[in-house]
């Protein structure tokens, strides 16, 4: 998940490790409604969908409409993942758009984008052979891998490499598809084409090339008849099959699976122990994602303290991660401009932090993800660094403003969300617990108290003046000079542990 | 150099051309020509040292005077009169003897002391008395920004956007082993720069202290704090100026035995390593010294006694350093704490929030001796009775404004909100 409110981990503390991974790992929670039309402005009103109308149901598209829609789509995305469900689903639909890369820029249409992230969210859970299967058909990935564009006369290599080097066998050490292997596979797919009325993909066997198509020793020189007519699609579930006989892929998922759950780093200990058993258990699956992630999040690895706080949250764990760690309250769907424009300010936050939902910096995803050996490092640097605690200092002091109503968090309720704000270390405590996946030095607590709650106070009794002041904002709401007082307290209290570098890791 | 003839000397090479590409005519709207147009106090530096829990006045400068009623008043914790370090020139006013540096430092004729220091109407919670003392506000009025914030953003406006700049390449502030103080708030964000223990200091220049951790969380921590240290604005100047100093007094403690002497000397090595800081603030807790405030056998020693003596060892201590740095003239330093403690001693052998206290203030520049009179004890002495005021604490920030920093004293009343009176504070012969 996207960080974790307080009783989403009481929810599932209460049950054993098992039972809550089964739990994160559902996907029967409905399909979300789709985005809206937020976006009428001074320049364009939408003449066919309504203000605040699903904007899906539309197949007319134009300059005037098309970005706005686009912007909207990113804008619910950001929306579903800050009110997701008690659910893994939207962290692995990022997980799969960082994987199967589509950059909205490039696909340059709402209506492709929209369905692309729907698929996505489909399979997040499901079986990644149908996954494969079905992004390969897809008008999103057709036009941004140029699929569409792909004819017999002129085969393009683009998905046909990218499904092998990206999306399936990978790089890795065993991986050894030769350039013939890229060239074939773009002639098995040749055919797709794409309706721009219906904005759906289709398939045209007399674009296809009928050839045969051989494949290298990597592939057992297997070769793929060519087929005709209503047979020809045929090729691409075998090429499917041929590239998923290949134990690599499943090796490859599950190195990116734990690449992004785990640690960056993947020894020759942890290929043999973690990620050789679980790409076993993949193909004895037949590819289906679940049993995988519930092997992986509740193995003894997962849960071994020294891989605790191993990563350094990606912009949209920090940006969605804070809101709902803290509660942000956003508008209801009812007030869809302010929902809509807090979303967008919050996804512009973590663009500035170098990760832009639905625009990956190219096919191959964030960086951070897969560059060896900096990995996740790279989403710190001098200016995302700033970035990351001016974000933070600013939701604690004065939010996002937007048409008079704010967003930010109330630092007086989350400490009275804790269940003993009245005491300073269990306050300190619980806070650095609930916000942080790594302890505190004692020290560091002690030096947090004494120069935040306590004003330079120190001594065993010293904690009491805290306590009645907590207390006395409790009983007396009304006396604005202690409320104040507490206020600031607080706020100095959450600023320095946002600031902290341990918030920034996962 | 002052500032002043550092502008001096490089304004007619500056005038013809650009400076960082500015054209002298935008240059003229920035502070760098504000600040060269305010004078000698500007390379003058303030260390306000912060006594959190309320300091037992009474106990620090004892009123020998009165000190009958004194020790009528607090029998189980009086000082013998015969133990009170005495002052040269004031037979009625003695210090603890826990305090033979600042005795030394008074009879040297760099200590001003301060008589009953509060405001009307004091308030005896320590959160509010703080904020108070930090916000320069009256009892009944919440201040959302500093006193000595919104002296800096007066001084040097348009803080951050426009700094680092040429005329102000320092941090304007800098509080030493707490985080930011509210007192360096300004009206949007706080104007100083934290260092918030001794070593992160240490880490900053680059003399790493303890062991690395290998964890993989611990390796994350230190890139992250590494790239932290990286995009402070201030780490290189920090950097360069505690690089300059490469020697200080000998005289400092062990690392940790004295952590107000740890603060200090690096506040010494800043200001020796040519930082324009003007304001830095130190602290020590421990003051709320509502039980056992001295050993029962011996009133002189205790938990007191030891605050005190490392207090005037560390102040002791930073003035030999200033003075072997060669920076002694440039540095006023002023000690407060929110409150002080009630006349009567309670029956565990300490006292409770009070009103008054003393304050101290030294330097080559102060003008010696004390200012205001004993406190005097009622005639029917009950629990409730507290230290009256003499000083409002604002007119000694009014002081150090107008006579140390050398603001006018328009711009003074507009940081404290109010015209205060000038005490006879500064000396003429700095």
């Amino acid at each position: 998940m996207f960080g974790a409110r307080k009783e989403d981990i009481d929810h599932f503390l209460r049950k054993s490790p098992k039972k809550a991974v089964r739990e994160l790992l559902r996907d029967d929670y409905p399909i979300p409604a789709p985005p809206v039309n937020n976006y009428n402005d001074d320049k364009y009103t939408d003449p066919e969908i309504a203000a605040g109308a699903d904007w899906t149901v539309s197949l007319k598209y134009d300059g005037m409409n098309n970005g706005r829609r686009r912007n909207s789509f990113k804008s619910w995305w950001f929306g579903l993942m800050v009110g997701q469900d008690r659910s893994l689903r939207e962290k692995m639909v990022l997980f799969w758009h960082n994987h199967f890369v589509t950059e909205s820029n490039t696909v340059d249409n709402a209506m492709f984008c929209y369905r692309y992230n729907v698929l996505l969210r489909q399979h997040a859970l499901g079986n990644f052979k149908a996954l494969v299967r079905a992004v390969t058909a897809e008008p999103a990935m057709l036009r941004y891998l140029n699929g569409y564009a792909s004819t017999k006369k002129a085969p393009d290599e683009n998905y046909g490499r990218e499904l092998q080097e990206l999306f399936t066998v990978g790089k890795g050490p065993d991986s050894h598809y030769t350039e013939s292997d890229v060239k074939a596979a773009a002639r098995v797919l040749t055919g797709y084409t794409l309706n721009y009325k219906t904005f759906t993909a289709s398939y045209d066997p007399n674009r296809h090339d009928p050839g045969d198509k051989q494949f290298s020793a990597f592939y057992d020189n297997h070769v793929i008849r060519g087929l005709k007519g209503k047979e020809a699609e045929g090729e691409v579930d075998q090429l499917i099959g041929m590239i998923f006989s290949r134990e690599e892929v499943s090796k490859f998922i599950c190195r990116k699976l734990y690449r992004f759950f785990v640690y960056h780093s993947i020894d020759e200990v942890t290929e043999q122990q973690v990620i050789v058993p679980l790409a076993k258990l993949f193909r004895r699956k037949d590819y289906e994602i679940r049993p995988v992630l519930e092997e992986l999040l509740t193995s003894r690895h997962f849960f071994d303290p020294a891989n605790l706080g191993g990563m350094i949250k990606p912009p949209v764990d920090l940006t969605v991660g804070l809101c709902r760690e803290f509660h942000v309250p956003f508008p209801a769907a009812s007030e869809y401009l302010d929902q809509y424009g807090f979303w967008e300010q919050l996804r512009n936050q973590a663009a500035g932090m170098q990760q832009n939902i639905g625009d990956p910096p190219n096919v191959a995803g964030w960086q951070a993800y897969y560059q060896s050996p900096e990995y996740d490092k790279l989403w710190i640097s001098s200016d995302t660094l700033p970035r990351r605690n001016q974000f933070s200092d600013r939701m604690i002091n004065n939010g996002f403003a937007r048409n008079g109503k704010k967003i930010g968090i109330d630092v007086v309720a989350f400490a009275a969300s804790l269940p003993h704000p009245e005491d300073a270390d269990k306050l300190i405590g619980d806070s650095v617990q609930a916000l942080y996946a790594v302890p505190l030095p004692p020290e560091e607590l002690q030096f947090i108290k004494t120069s935040i709650l306590l004003s330079g106070l120190v001594g065993m009794s010293s904690d009491h003046y805290w306590t009645s002041a907590w207390q006395a904002c409790q009983n007396n709401p009304d006396d604005k000079a202690n409320r104040t007082l507490i206020t600031n307290k607080l706020k100095n209290l959450y600023r320095h542990l946002l600031d902290l570098p341990e918030y920034q890791l996962l | 150099m002052k500032r002043r003839d550092f502008f001096k000397a490089s304004m007619p090479i500056l005038l013809p051309t650009l400076v960082n590409g500015i054209s002298l005519k935008a240059l003229a709207e920035t502070p760098f020509l504000r600040l060269a147009a305010r004078g000698a106090g500007e390379d003058r530096v303030l260390v306000l040292i912060q006594l959190s829990g309320g300091n037992d006045g009474l106990n620090t400068v004892i009123p020998l005077e009165y000190y009958d009623a004194y020790h009528n008043a607090r029998a189980n914790i009086a000082i013998p009169a015969e133990k009170v370090l005495r002052l040269e020139g004031f037979d009625g006013t003695g210090l603890h003897p826990a305090m033979p540096e600042l005795q030394q430092l008074f009879n040297a004729g760099k200590l001003t002391i301060l008589q009953g220091v509060s405001y009307p109407q004091p308030n005896f919670s320590h959160f509010r008395a703080t904020d108070i003392w930090l916000t320069g506000a009256d009892a009944g009025q919440i201040l959302s920004t500093g006193w000595a914030g919104r002296y800096l953003d007066q001084q040097y406006p348009h803080f951050p956007q426009d700094y680092p700049n040429a005329g102000m390449p320092d941090p304007l502030a800098i509080q030493v082993g707490s985080l930011v103080s509210p007192a360096l708030q300004g009206p949007s964000l706080t104007m100083g720069m934290a260092i918030s223990n001794p070593n992160s200091f240490y880490d900053l220049i680059g003399d790493k202290a303890g062991t690395p951790d290998n964890s993989r969380a611990g390796d994350q921590l230190s890139y992250i704090r590494e790239m932290s240290v990286k995009t402070d604005q201030y780490a290189g100047v920090i950097k360069k100026a505690a690089q300059k100093v490469t020697k200080q007094s000998d005289q400092y403690p062990a690392p940790g035995k004295n952590p107000l002497a740890d603060q200090l000397k690096i506040v010494a090595r800043l200001v020796a390593g040519g930082l324009r800081t003007q304001i830095y603030l130190v602290s020590m807790g421990g003051f709320d010294t509502h039980a056992k405030q001295t050993d029962g056998a011996d009133t002189t020693t205790g938990n007191h006694a030891r605050l005190l003596a490392r207090l005037s060892e560390a102040i002791h201590i930073f003035q030999d350093d200033l003075a072997f740095l060669q920076v002694e003239q440039r540095v006023m330093g002023m000690t407060f704490s929110e409150f002080g403690r009630r006349i009567q001693s309670n029956a565990s052998g300490g006292t409770d929030h009070g009103a008054a206290a003393p304050v101290f203030v030294f330097g080559e520049g102060v003008r010696p001796g004390i200012i205001g009179q004993n406190p005097v004890f009622p005639d029917h002495l009950t629990v409730n009775d507290n230290v009256a005021m003499q000083t409002d604490f604002r007119t000694i920030y009014n002081t150090i404004l107008e006579k140390w920093f050398q603001t006018d004293a328009r711009e003074a009343a507009a940081v404290l909100l109010k015209d205060y009176p000038v005490l006879p504070l500064v000396g003429g012969g700095v």
